[in-house]
């Protein structure tokens, strides 16, 4: 048979999401933990896609619209708040910025 | 869509998507990243999402990882001598990442248990006309989910006020 069963997307959505986790929990540098973030959320995108398309339904790709908007704002805010960070720290390695660690 | 291709692309995403994270240089990371969206972008195209492809490529790889760029050019970030974090923390990080993926992959592979074929049949039938298209996506977005659309501008809105106000430099 010619058809890939929708399991083997979400298998591919979960490792996909998997190493973005593990790339949050062992990268220093903050802007490549914001990356594997975004890695993250873009698996999460491909579970939606691949259920509309199991399910013959838009309204998946529908909130993969709004997943990618609130990307993009998430994206411009924390940017914007390393930039400010950096500023003053002079530092992007998240073991010495520890000011609001208990 | 092709089983072989499917492989293919799936090899190919787990290698970035790898890459991504072990890339000692931020810039090689977030070229990686551009690789992963793109290969993402084909994913999409062969699931019947058209716009939602394209949208991938212009707003995810065209804007935002263009947005990351500038940021780790601006602040002349070099690799490090220590990217990673502990050998231990690595060990762990991959342990607990191997039982949540196991954990996920018990759910994602429960429709294949009998009857096997309703997990096939949904991908195997021809979707209707106009699946996928922006003409499909803009008459939900702005019927059914026009007050999350309105929500979104005013995120927006509030996003790109909050980016200037904390970027801009403090005159002291």
């Amino acid at each position: 048979m010619n058809v890939v069963p929708i399991s083997w997307f979400l298998i591919l959505a979960a490792i996909l999401f998997t190493i973005g986790t593990i790339g949050v929990l062992v990268r220093r540098n903050v802007i490549v933990i914001f990356l594997s973030i975004e890695l993250m959320l873009n698996a999460v995108n491909l579970v939606f896609v691949s259920f509309a398309r199991q399910l013959h339904s838009m309204d998946g790709q529908v909130v993969v619209f709004f997943v990618m908007t609130v990307a993009a704002a998430e994206a411009a805010v924390g940017l914007a708040i390393i930039l400010s960070v950096f500023r003053n720290r002079e530092t992007v390695n998240v073991d010495e910025l520890n000011l609001l660690r208990w | 869509m092709n089983p072989v291709l499917f492989f293919i692309l799936a090899v190919l995403l787990v290698a970035s998507a790898l890459s991504v994270i072990l890339q000692p240089s931020p810039i090689r990371s977030a070229l990686s990243l551009v690789v992963t969206l793109f290969l993402l972008a084909v994913t999409f195209l062969l699931l019947d999402a058209q716009l939602i492809a394209a949208l991938q490529v212009i707003v995810y790889a065209g804007a935002i990882v263009v947005l990351f760029l500038f940021v780790i050019m601006l602040l002349n970030l070099q690799e490090e001598p220590r990217a990673m974090a502990s050998f231990g923390t690595q060990c762990a990080a991959v342990l607990l990442g191997s039982l949540f993926l196991l954990a996920l992959v018990r759910f994602a592979v429960a429709p294949l248990r009998p009857p096997a074929s309703a997990a096939t049949a949904g991908m195997a039938a021809a979707v209707p006309p106009g699946f996928g298209s922006v003409a499909t996506l803009a008459n939900l977005l702005f019927t059914q989910y026009l007050l999350a659309f309105e929500i979104t501008s005013v995120l927006l809105l509030v996003a790109i006020i909050g980016a200037v106000v904390l970027a801009k430099r403090r005159l002291v």
